[in-house]
């Protein structure tokens, strides 16, 4: 199956250290939710950074393809890719409060792709960047596009980065766990709101959690990933019934449930070390010295 | 919490109010110190050596602030004073921020191989005991504006340059420069249109300690008779030459220093005063 973003065989490793993943592959369909499952350290964020060409400086993609839209970005040169993947990819990011620019107003920050990539006019992205506001159920849109960052709350700014991830109409969107940063009552309109922007712009969306709760409500289908490699790929209901990797089914037994709430949990044997984050320190370490 | 917060707002305002008040006398005097001064600053008049300032016994009426043991009027020579070393501040000042603060920014946005070079220049030239290798550069350069001005650049920048660096790291590791770069801007724009209105906070704030400190080295120098000819007075100067006499003559010394103090500290609380004005989340 070829999707709108396809990664094949995707090996990204620290500069002169460790795998941070292995062999990876996935695909997301036009206009459909892939979830990105795994635990802390598993390596699901730098898939999406990866993707968007925002790894950090310590990290290689020594081999592999990333397919968006037909085009191998790794084969285009630099600028071009930059700004083929500005205009076609965006990110919903996991934390809504370093996300903003802190001396910027919200209105150019919303539909700053539209003017530096897209080319419009500034009076039509404010009025583009009026209607998000309203897509995305902000009251008072007009004040808000005059605020700055630190005037809104947690949740609010998560849906103004929502309503800027859509603004220039991207065909991918990277989730990499919108709702963690947030309040547990927010969490639900956040992914509601998430939900609602997708199937009404028809995106396909990845959608990085470790939340199997989360993933059962927004995704169709889904990848496991442990310790920087893929283990199951599934569609929602399968994965459900039948997990076919045992890190799956521990996973599964591992989340509480309605139905029986006096049963008690089965932990996941062993931990992933945090791989990805050590060894980025350690690098980080060794280069600063 | 309302309460709270207008209290922090008038205090802060007061010390701006404070400082800028200062300093503000303190450009006036130097830009007119030919109107204000009552004598002039070079005359000498040996038979009115070490006059006492005009409160106590013996003092000369028309030198409100005594005189030094050469008879030189000590408030004129504040006045005149106050033109080198405003004018040290404001240049060598800006021009430290400015070469600091961009290697700084260099440095900490893009890592790699110009943090190397830049990092360790820094970490070389902060090895220098400072005051001695401002007087070996002026030394070599010769006395003058000029070289006061160059050597407290060389000297400086380090300072600058390492916190703008470390600042620099830490807002390029926001979400927001990642979400800049996805967008399609360059390196290089990003890095002026995220990371610098970020840091400019501190850059005030530097700038200002900056000018503080270039006022004391320019004092330090002429103590040292480095700075520029003895015949043009400076408040470094006259500490120097009021240090030979403070048992008979303390307000020689007392007024310059008081007055030195008081620029120094008036710069720094107005940097602090504008950082909290232009820092987005107190303002």
């Amino acid at each position: 199956m070829n999707g709108y973003l396809s990664i094949r065989n995707l090996t990204v490793r620290l500069k002169g250290g460790g795998t941070i993943l292995r062999d990876v592959s996935l695909n997301v369909a036009a206009g459909q939710v892939h979830g990105l499952m795994g635990e802390s350290g598993a390596g699901k964020s730098m898939i999406g950074k990866a993707v968007l060409g925002t790894l950090p400086r310590a990290l290689d993609i020594t081999s592999g393809q990333i397919w968006l839209d037909g085009v191998d970005l790794q084969t285009l040169p630099p600028a071009e890719r930059r700004n083929r993947i500005g205009a076609l990819a965006a990110l919903i990011p996991q934390d809504p409060l370093t996300a903003l620019n802190p001396s910027r107003r919200i209105g150019p920050q919303i539909t700053r792709r539209l003017v530096d990539i897209l080319g419009w006019k500034r009076q039509d992205a404010a009025k583009r960047a009026l209607e998000l506001l309203n897509e995305v159920h902000i009251p008072d849109a007009p004040r808000v596009m005059r605020s700055y960052p630190h005037e809104l709350s947690g949740g609010m700014r998560q849906r103004i980065l929502i309503a800027s991830a859509f603004a220039a109409e991207p065909k991918l969107i990277i989730a990499d766990e919108p709702t963690t940063a947030l309040d547990v009552t927010v969490q639900k309109q956040i992914l509601h709101l998430i939900s609602e922007m997708q199937a009404r712009h028809d995106t396909a969306l990845l959608f990085v959690t470790h939340d199997l709760g989360v993933m059962s409500k927004v995704c169709d289908t889904l990848s496991v990933l442990y310790a920087g490699k893929v283990v199951e790929e599934a569609n929602m209901p399968r994965f459900f019934m039948r997990p076919i990797h045992p890190y799956s089914a521990a996973l599964l037994a591992a989340t509480p449930t309605y139905t029986d709430p006096t049963s008690s949990l089965t932990p996941v044997p062993q931990t992933v070390v945090d791989q990805v984050e050590r060894e980025v320190m350690e690098h980080d370490l060794r280069t600063a010295s | 919490m309302r309460d709270l917060r207008g209290d922090v707002k008038r205090t802060l305002g007061l010390r701006l109010w404070l400082s800028g008040g200062w300093l503000t006398i303190l450009a006036l005097a130097a830009l007119c110190a030919p109107l204000l001064a009552p004598k002039d600053p070079l005359m000498q008049d040996l038979f009115l050596g070490r006059m006492p300032p005009f409160w106590m016994d013996g003092a000369e009426p028309g030198y409100l602030l005594g005189t030094d043991s050469l008879g030189r009027d000590v408030l004129s020579r504040i006045l005149y004073g106050a033109r080198l070393a405003l004018i040290v501040a404001l240049v060598a000042g800006t021009l430290t921020c400015f070469v600091g603060a961009t290697l700084g920014l260099i440095a900490g946005y893009y890592r790699g191989w110009p943090d190397r070079i830049i990092s360790r220049f820094v970490d070389i030239w902060m090895a220098f005991p400072p005051v001695l290798f401002a007087i070996l550069l002026i030394a070599v350069m010769g006395t003058g504006l000029l070289s006061i001005i160059i050597a407290i650049v060389i000297i400086d920048w380090t300072r600058f340059a390492r916190v703008i660096r470390a600042e620099a790291m830490t807002q390029g590791a926001m979400d927001y420069v990642a979400s800049a770069q996805v967008s399609g801007q360059t390196r290089f724009s990003t890095m002026l249109t995220e990371i610098l209105p970020n840091v400019l906070p501190t850059i005030v704030v530097l700038l200002t300690l900056e000018m503080g400190i270039a006022v004391i080295v320019e004092a330090i120098l002429s103590f040292v008779n480095l700075s520029i000819s003895t015949d043009s007075p400076t408040w470094g100067g006259m500490i120097s030459e009021g240090r030979t006499s403070v048992h008979q003559a303390w307000w020689v010394l007392v007024f310059p220093l008081i007055t030195l103090f008081l620029t120094v500290l008036s710069f720094s609380q107005l940097g602090e005063g504008l950082k909290d004005r232009f820092d987005p989340v107190l303002r």
